[in-house]
């Protein structure tokens, strides 16, 4: 096993590389100049405009930029911020709870409905629920994040009153973060309703956000069991006299479980991609936003450290799957 | 619980109308964050709307609602014959906002107004280079260059010399960058070891001081109790930040905030007819033009710039791309700015004209390009369509153009290097000075260092704008400016395309609201019925 943790963590290493490489590069390919972005329509002199890109560095050659880059990145500094001249790594944590929160939530929905939804297809295979669950599957898979989003709230926001339209709390509330986890904080305020009110605010973001999750993991989910079902060993316990629940509970489900767990660690990449989105709609103060804000002001740092960041959480994420599934698979963990 | 006002939970559930008969709380949906809190160090209006504007108080000040001066921090002035000296006599009794980290133990003076321009002017200022110490506003404004000196002539008395005179100098000081900052303050974070304190927890002197402040969340502000000028009629401030303007309209009309800033042009008529709220408009301080690269042929033959012209429908961009919200512009700048030409005469939509004057400049089945922006500017809601209009226009009289874009940073840097052959563009003022639309725009200084997109250069238009730049007679000034409207137009650099309309959408309960015509939202004098 040991053997084995290194194994993997030692691939992860030159992942980390090919991401910094790749972040910097990319930022820098896509054409736009970032201090042009600042001025705006005002222009430049073109002396002014060389002053600052030296202040900024970014009149030295590339490869001395990237070495400076990494060697910064080594020491734990990812810079600061073209734009408001904050440190990358302060900006990104006081906002990434906040996507960790909505990313959970909306993994929880996904998995709460998408997995008994998906069992209950694979079961009644061909019946009505099956044709609904299926078709309604991939609608949800298909729907844009934006329209949907607002779909939602012009219908629950606007029509019936029933949820606020965006933010993560109503504003009458005010504590200091203690966590940055709105969910805690809450609770930890000691406020009257301000719980109450983070859950009502959590409601339709977790649904727009976890709708492509929710998908793919009930299409996976009824594709698995159905594979499961008809295996021997099954056919064998109901033949054994096995009430089906049980047959398909504790025998079909166990194994069945597998390649969905699977599906549901890759899903964290596919939560903070759609995270981008949903946090633009209900004015979500999470990295996405400021990611996507970044990018359009082309600021440099923020955009390598925050790809970074996010890459490192990825990872994180799969190596600890990678590493359960040696646990609990004995046939991977030797394999290797 | 660090914080909260007594019996905020008791009505928190019930929603933002009941808090308001006992604190008056207003709610403003804007778009974004603010880049920060120091209004020196940043360009973009977002960042103007959440500092300058609430915390912040200049020497000279615009009116509620307008572009005229009135006096700010500074109670009266004296302009020396010559316009190189500048005496203000300060305001007495004003106060700075105290906070967790600092309560100031004096009240505002000269001091306060040398430190907030010296910072910006002295490389070997000790605040010059804290918080990336870039000033871009100031340098824009050519303040390096124009201000020789700052003196404290006494407590209450402040000296600005001038390296030459220069008339929109007064209009400068009541704009953004020139807010005045606590010296005070910056020398105690300084002594704290933790200078960029100063920018990040603003202590200013304006209605409202800054309580707290979530990156892309929210920002509290409370009233300042002591503001010079009384207290606000609202006691707290909040900014919804909420990026997208549908969600924003929606927060409008559950009643999440009372203000919303730029709603989408599609909305405005859904929005008129809706009973809970009050829509407000006014003529934007802009203009949406097309630039002729006058450096390049044909363009440099003003035949053809005419010419063309001529061929432009502008009432149908008016109508296609504006949605009617925009009036036709036939001058440079709007008409809400002081010695807008009347008498100015467009030229009239006439195809057959522009044929026969294209024939007369020996131009025939010309290939040119049109630029479109990629972005949506107030003064251009649309740069696509609108291109694509003026397309089929330049077609009838036999102009072949190709349309070009880039992404926006890129095409700001083509476009000010004169890579174009025709560009669309667009300016909105900084502080409704005639000079500020003129000499930015179409001045030969500014045709070197490209703000000038149609790199046009004309010394009888540029000797009256620097005769308007030394003259501080509003009325002999306003007369250099109209004969300069009238050159403009008969030399064609531009086709003057639109003047676009602003709107702002709040819900009846506000009152008081005024557009500002410079384009911030500020919310001192607004109250809640």
């Amino acid at each position: 096993m040991l053997r084995f943790t290194l194994t993997r963590i030692g691939l992860v290493l030159p992942t980390f590389v090919g991401i910094t490489l790749l972040a910097f590069a990319m930022v820098r390919l896509i054409p736009g100049d970032p201090i042009e972005l600042l001025v705006g329509e005002r222009g430049i002199t073109p002396e002014r405009h060389a002053e600052l890109r030296a202040d900024l560095g970014l009149d030295k050659p590339l490869l001395v930029q990237y070495a400076l880059y990494i060697g910064a990145v080594v020491k734990g500094d990812l810079g600061k911020s073209i734009v408001t001249k904050r440190p990358v790594s302060d900006e990104f944590f006081t906002l990434f709870p906040a996507t960790v929160e909505l990313s959970l939530c909306a993994l929880a929905f996904a998995m709460i409905v998408g997995l008994p939804a998906g069992i209950i297809a694979a079961v009644r295979r061909g019946s009505m629920f099956d044709h609904t669950v299926m078709g309604a599957a991939l609608t949800g898979y298909s729907m844009p994040i934006f329209w949907w989003g607002l779909l939602l709230i012009i219908l629950f926001s606007g029509i019936l009153g029933w949820t606020p339209v965006s933010g993560r709390i109503s504003l009458l509330f005010y504590f200091d973060a203690a966590t940055g986890f709105m969910l805690i904080d809450s609770l930890l305020s000691g406020q009257e309703g301000a719980f109450a009110s983070t859950l009502s605010h959590l409601v339709l973001p977790t649904i727009v956000l976890g709708t492509i999750p929710l998908a793919v993991i009930a299409r996976q989910t009824r594709s698995a069991m159905l594979e499961v079902l008809n295996e021997d060993y099954v056919r064998t316990a109901r033949a054994k006299g096995l009430a089906p629940l049980r047959a398909i509970g504790l025998h079909a489900l166990r194994n069945a479980l597998i390649p969905v767990v699977t599906v549901i660690g890759l899903q964290v990449g596919v939560l903070f991609a759609g995270a981008v989105l949903t946090e633009t709609i209900f004015a979500w103060p999470g990295i996405g936003k400021w990611l996507i804000d970044s990018i359009s002001r082309r600021d440099y740092p923020s955009v390598q450290g925050g790809i970074l960041l996010i890459a490192t959480t990825v990872i994180i994420v799969n190596l600890a799957v990678d590493l359960l599934y040696g646990l609990i698979n004995p046939r991977i963990r030797h394999k290797n | 619980m660090k914080h909260k006002g007594p019996g905020l939970a008791l009505v928190a559930a019930l929603g933002l109308t009941v808090l308001t008969a006992q604190a008056k709380t207003l709610v403003y949906c804007s778009e974004g964050s603010p880049e920060g809190f120091n209004p020196s160090l940043y360009a973009a209006g977002t960042t103007f709307d959440a500092s300058s504007r609430p915390i912040f108080n200049r020497l000279v000040e615009f009116e509620r609602g307008s572009i005229k001066l009135v006096p700010g921090l500074a109670e009266s002035w004296t302009i020396a014959e010559d316009g190189l000296t500048y005496t203000f006599m300060l305001r007495k009794g004003v106060k700075f906002h105290s906070n967790k980290d600092f309560t100031p133990t004096r009240e505002f003076d000269a001091d306060d107004v040398v430190y907030s321009f010296e910072r910006q002017l002295k490389d070997d200022h000790p605040m010059h280079k804290v918080s990336g110490g870039q000033y871009e506003y100031f340098e824009s404004m050519d303040m390096p260059a124009l201000i020789e000196s700052i003196e404290k002539i006494d407590r209450m008395t402040v000296r600005f010399t001038l390296n030459r005179p220069e008339a929109p100098f007064l209009s400068n000081l009541g704009m953004d960058f020139a807010s005045i900052m606590s010296r005070e303050h910056a020398e105690a974070m300084l002594e704290a070891g933790t200078p960029e304190k100063a920018d990040l927890e603003p202590v200013g002197t304006g209605p409202f001081a800054l309580f707290a402040y979530q990156k892309d969340a929210v920002i509290r502000y409370k009233a300042n109790p002591d503001y010079w000028a009384g207290k606000a009629a609202i006691d707290d401030l909040i900014f919804a930040i909420t990026p997208d303007a549908s969600v924003r309209l929606q927060k409008l009309y559950a009643g999440e905030c009372h203000v919303m800033a730029y709603p989408n042009p599609a909305d405005v008529a859904s929005i008129r007819n809706d009973s809970r709220l009050t829509l407000q408009e006014q003529e934007g301080l802009n203009v949406g033009y097309l630039g002729f690269n006058t450096e390049k042929a044909p363009f440099t033959d003003k035949r053809v710039r005419q010419a063309l012209n001529m061929a432009v429908d502008k009432e149908a961009i008016i109508d296609a791309v504006y949605q009617g919200a925009a009036m036709v512009a036939k001058n440079p700048f709007p008409p809400t700015i002081w010695s807008y030409n009347e008498s100015t005469v467009d030229y009239a939509y006439d195809p057959d004209a522009a044929r026969q004057l294209l024939a007369e400049a020996g131009v025939s089945n010309l290939e040119t390009d049109i630029w479109a922006m990629p972005v949506q500017r107030p003064y251009n809601p649309n740069a696509r369509r609108m291109a694509e209009l003026i397309q089929a226009d330049w077609a009838k009289v036999g102009v072949n153009a190709r349309i070009v874009s880039f992404e926006w940073g890129e095409y700001l840097k083509r476009s000010r290097l004169g890579e174009h052959q025709t560009v669309l563009m667009g300016w909105t003022g900084d502080n409704g000075d005639p000079d500020n639309f003129l000499f930015t725009l179409l001045g030969c200084e500014a045709a070197k260092d490209g703000a000038n997109r149609a790199r046009w250069c004309n010394q009888d238009f540029d000797d009256l704008l620097m005769q308007a730049k030394i003259t501080a007679d509003v009325a002999k000034r306003t007369g250099y400016y109209e004969k300069a409207q009238l050159i403009f137009k008969e030399e064609a650099p531009w086709i003057t395309i639109a003047h676009s309309m602003v709107f702002m959408p709040m819900r009846k309960e506000v009152v008081g609201y005024k557009i500002d015509p410079l384009g911030t939202h500020s919310f001192y004098g607004v109250d809640l019925q």
